[in-house]
């Protein structure tokens, strides 16, 4: 359930929670610490203020705890009010102009939490393992199957080669085989893996396999690692139940981790509630936009060294993380993946792909700087179109349908062959598009965000656009814990910014032919009636909180969600930006010829004023 | 195998810097941490002398294991399979050696199954019919890697070697640990390495160049045999042919080259740092160990060359940086002033606009060229 209270993971509370002034929360980030404030004001929470420092996880300080005190120190710096002891501790409660009242955290610092997960076959339940591990908020290092065609061998060395901070093993429905289980389980045995963060400790190693197989893990595993045995997270086939799993990941996440990582002893012992993998706030934060708009949604957190993007799809939560995609540390392997003619595309400005190589090495070695010029922001920003473009490609491989049970063969050990099925995510059937992180929630202007998203994600027919005003989403999901009313009304009035709605027609045609006709009756009475040619993004300004109703008439191959070429009658939501009409076409191409893609561009960025012009 | 740890008597003092900059050190104390992967035997005694070579400790790593699918091989029910097994759990054995068999019809039919490999018989499944067999452990050997003396030994773990050196780190490289006597083939800090500056005398030597490492030069470095090369800045396309693939996430340092390169500035063509430069060129001649290693998320380690250096300096309490103020020097680390060194003016508490139209934490810089403002976050210090 999300965004209720969860009584077992608050460890403390300094006084009731209708006395409470202040409200401290952190994300300890891989590259950033952040810190926010809520402070109650008129009887009501807002978000106050925020600070932030580079996290000391690593070498030379090796202690989070230094980058947490520099957060708060820029906090009260800002506002004049003392909330740490003069031996650097967070005051608690508030008294006299001093302290918070409750203090958490999230955290994906030393690399979040590495997870390899095991199973039977590889479309079945190791791909439910890897969803219930990513839905933990986990970095699935590798998934190993009984029919992942490797050679033992192989499976075996790349285990010894892993350095996990957790195994999740499944395999099996309830009933079905054992055999098969009982092989994974005795290849990792044997491979005999160590934990990432100290050889001195067990390995935590979840078990939610077939249940008839129990005592013999137990008798297997229980010496080597730092056994927890869950429900089986697919008792059958038809049936994908990953709850146990990963709340049996979250204890352990805390219970074996976090307490080897430097520092994190002592900030356990500050926050007064469990902390969480920065991926888990972040999903349940996105998972309350669609529950409290009842659509589907696609959220992505585009971080400095990994991109997670969720999905809520008929009901249905997944998240995948691109553990290498990021805007920081693993700026080059975006690089890298998405290929660097890719990223220049994305650049109005001529410059040659080894000058654009050597930047974004230069980024990959000194991560924590920001762009100062614009040529620099361009690229940052266009880097991230790849990141989310690819981040959405890996996304759609892990939102797939249940595998069901269509035999081809039988073979000894129940060997199956089962049919691949495609991604359920259909982006006209998405209806709100999310994203957080700090390039987007940095963005100079607003409309950056929305158009970087635009150009990745190619949302189609009548998309919202929302994004989180100062990177507060991951805090506001591990606050809901606690205080779930408190949490949700400042998502609602100051985390969440409605950036307007996107019309994208699916479909191509050629430039300056009629794509589009959109009539919208605005707020003030007014309206609006404009035939976009195909080839053209516009803005029309629509408040935020406001609505216009709105008929859109596509060409007759063109669809708008109604089906080509029939017209859709809705009503558009306003933004900060407004309403973004985009007759790019989808797929979105773009020109081959370098000069002409660059003409483009700068048409495009400036029919939306997405930059200051005089450069 | 082993982990790299630097650190000097400041780096508790340096927790308020902002960006803490790379260390470029005339004589400081290194300490060096030897760490085995996994626990083993130490070979040195605190208070021992080491050199470069000097192995320190050492341990076994468990052998590879081998499931063989038995039950299958002998055409039996796993379950059956513990009364066809020749060899117990423990037992050793040699390659090929009869593990288990099965001589139905009265042994008109046999059937083995042999080791794949010298080793241990070390699990039998009657569950899945699997045996694994554990090939013989592997030695590892852990090096002193530094000149020094053994300060502390951490039982089955390692050692501690501290050494007074000349300490400079680089921003990224590419190579693990060596030593080499270090020559300078450039003749300042803007001149770019080409293959006409280096000759076969270079063999097994630390070069030092300018600005930027050619593609051309590299590859002779390769065939002279050259140890070691310290330049500036290297172009990241030159980088990849290099290596035959693209770096992705910047962790380096177990590349199959027979030569380590470091960068001390960046990509591109960049000048080395007068400071660094000098320092290299002072020691001319003395031998060094250099490691390219560099990772840069989750516990970060940047390049170093340690020039050991008996010279102990006398613990001059020197005030040790406490974040930026006024009058810290800095390099900046970002376009537009990338590679610029000033000194701080002011540290403005409020956030400014800068280009971008970004509100940004910025400082001000005193350059030779007059005063600029950039966001604090692409400075970093220089450590005096």
């Amino acid at each position: 359930m999300i965004w209720e209270r969860d009584e077992k993971a608050i460890l403390r509370l300094h006084k009731p929670e209708e006395e409470m002034q202040y409200i401290l929360v952190t994300d300890v980030g891989s590259t950033t610490t952040k810190a926010r404030l809520f402070h109650k004001i008129n009887g009501e929470w807002r978000y106050a203020l925020s600070g932030e420092a580079p996290t000391t996880v690593e070498a030379p300080y090796e202690n989070v705890i230094m980058g947490v005190q520099n957060a708060i120190r820029e906090i009260e710096e800002l506002i004049g009010l003392k909330f740490l002891s003069e031996e650097g501790r967070i005051i608690k409660p508030h008294a006299k102009g001093r302290g918070v009242d409750f203090y958490c955290s999230t955290s994906s610092a030393g690399g979040g939490l590495q997870m390899m997960v095991a199973g039977v076959i590889k479309t079945m339940t190791v791909e439910s393992a890897n969803r219930a591990a990513l839905g933990a908020g986990a970095i699935v290092e590798d998934a190993i199957a009984v029919d992942d065609d490797r050679p033992d061998y192989q499976k075996i060395d790349r285990i010894r080669q892993l350095r996990p901070d957790m195994i999740l093993l499944a395999g099996g429905t309830d009933g079905g085989t054992t055999t098969l289980v009982m092989q994974i389980a005795e290849l990792i045995s044997a491979a005999d893996p160590k934990a990432r963060l100290g050889a001195d400790y067990k390995l935590p190693l979840v078990y939610a396999g077939n249940r008839d197989v129990r005592p013999q893990i137990q008798k297997l595993m229980q010496d080597r690692f730092a056994l927890e045995i869950v429900d089986n997270l697919r008792p059958v086939l038809e049936i994908e139940n990953t709850e146990p799993a990963r709340m049996a990941i979250h204890e352990l996440f805390m219970e074996h981790v976090m307490s080897h990582a430097p520092g994190y002893p002592e900030l356990m012992n500050w926050t007064d509630l469990d902390i969480l993998p920065t991926p888990a706030g972040e999903g349940m934060a996105m998972q309350l936009i669609a529950y409290a708009e009842k659509k589907n949604v696609i959220g992505v957190g585009l971080g400095g060294a990994t991109t997670n993007v969720y999905s809520v799809f008929d009901g249905k939560f997944v998240r995948s993380v691109s553990a290498n995609l990021g805007m920081s540390y693993s700026i080059c392997n975006v690089m890298k993946e998405a290929g660097v003619g890719n990223i220049l595309r994305w650049l109005p400005f001529e410059i040659s792909e080894d000058d654009l190589i050597d930047i974004l090495r230069n980024k990959m070695i000194r991560p924590t700087t920001i762009p100062q010029t614009l040529d620099s922001l361009l690229v940052e920003q266009a880097v991230a179109r790849e990141a989310l473009r690819l981040g959405l490609k890996h996304h759609k491989t892990i939102a797939t349908r249940l595998k069901g049970a269509k035999k081809v063969h039988r073979m000894i050990g129940e060997m199956l062959e089962y049919m691949l099925e495609e991604t359920y995510i259909d982006m006209m059937k998405i209806s709100i598009i999310g994203g957080t992180g700090g390039l987007l929630s940095h963005a100079p202007r607003r409309v950056q965000s929305l158009l970087i998203l635009t150009d990745a994600f190619q949302p189609e027919g009548v998309t919202k656009v929302y994004q989180d005003s100062e990177f507060m989403m991951p805090h506001l999901g591990v606050l809901s814990k606690a205080f779930p009313d408190i949490a949700w009304n400042i998502f609602d009035k100051d985390c969440l910014v409605r950036l307007g709605t996107v019309i994208a027609p699916k479909g191509t045609a050629n430039p300056g032919e009629s794509a589009v006709k959109v009539r919208m009756e605005m707020p003030d009475g007014t309206i609006f009636e404009k035939d976009v040619e195909f080839g053209e993004i516009i803005r029309v300004p629509l408040a935020e909180k406001t609505r216009a109703k709105a008929v859109i008439s596509p060409r007759h191959d063109l669809d708008v969600g109604a089906g080509p070429g029939k017209t859709l009658e809705t009503t558009v939501e306003g933004g900060v930006v407004g309403v973004v009409i985009d007759t790019r076409g989808r797929p979105l191409a773009l020109p081959e010829d370098g000069e002409e893609r660059r003409k483009k561009l700068v048409k495009w960025f400036d029919s939306l004023e997405l930059y200051p012009r005089n450069s | 195998m082993s982990k790299n740890k630097t650190s000097d008597k400041e780096s508790a003092e340096e927790a308020y810097a902002y960006t803490p900059g790379l260390k470029v050190k005339r004589v400081i104390s290194v300490l060096k941490t030897r760490l085995l992967p996994i626990p083993g035997e130490i070979l040195v005694e605190k208070g021992a002398k080491v050199d470069f070579d000097t192995i320190v400790a050492r341990a076994n790593i468990p052998g590879k294991p081998t499931i063989i699918k038995a039950s299958e091989v002998l055409g039996i029910a796993p379950e059956s399979l513990p009364v066809f097994m020749v060899k117990k759990i423990g037992d050793t054995m040699e390659k090929d050696e009869i593990i288990a068999k099965y001589t139905p019809f009265f042994g008109l039919i046999k059937k083995f199954v042999k080791s794949p490999a010298q080793g241990v018989l070390e699990a039998i499944s009657d569950i899945t019919g699997q045996v694994v067999v554990r090939e013989p452990p592997t030695p590892v050997e852990v090096k002193a890697y530094i000149p020094g003396t053994v300060v502390e030994v951490l039982p089955k773990r390692g050692v501690v070697i501290e050494t007074y050196s000349a300490f400079i780190q680089g921003i990224f490289g590419i190579g693990g640990e060596r030593h080499g006597v270090l020559s300078i083939v450039a003749k300042s800090t803007s001149e770019e390495l080409t293959p006409e500056r280096m000759s076969l005398e270079h063999k097994g030597k630390i070069l030092v160049g300018g600005s930027l490492i050619t593609i051309e030069a590299f590859r002779r470095a390769v065939e002279l045999g050259v140890s070691g090369i310290i330049v500036g800045g290297v172009r990241g396309v030159d980088l990849t042919s290099i290596l035959g693939y693209e770096i992705g996430v910047a962790i380096t340092g177990q590349e199959d080259i027979n030569i380590t390169l470091i960068a001390t500035e960046g990509f591109g063509k960049m000048n080395m740092s007068i400071r660094t430069f000098d320092l290299l060129k002072e020691f001319e001649g003395r031998e060094v160990a250099l490691n390219g290693a560099t990772q840069i998320r989750a516990g970060v380690i940047r390049p170093e060359i340690i020039i050991p250096n008996e010279k102990r300096i006398s613990e001059s309490k020197k005030e040790l940086a406490r974040g930026m103020r006024p009058g810290t020097p800095v390099r900046i680390i970002r376009e537009p002033y990338f590679g610029k060194i000033g000194t701080v003016v002011s540290l403005p508490v409020q956030l400014e606009k800068v280009e971008t139209e970004s509100f940004v934490r910025v400082l001000e810089v005193k350059l030779e060229e007059g005063n600029v403002t950039v966001p604090r976050a692409n400075v970093e210090i220089i450590e005096e």
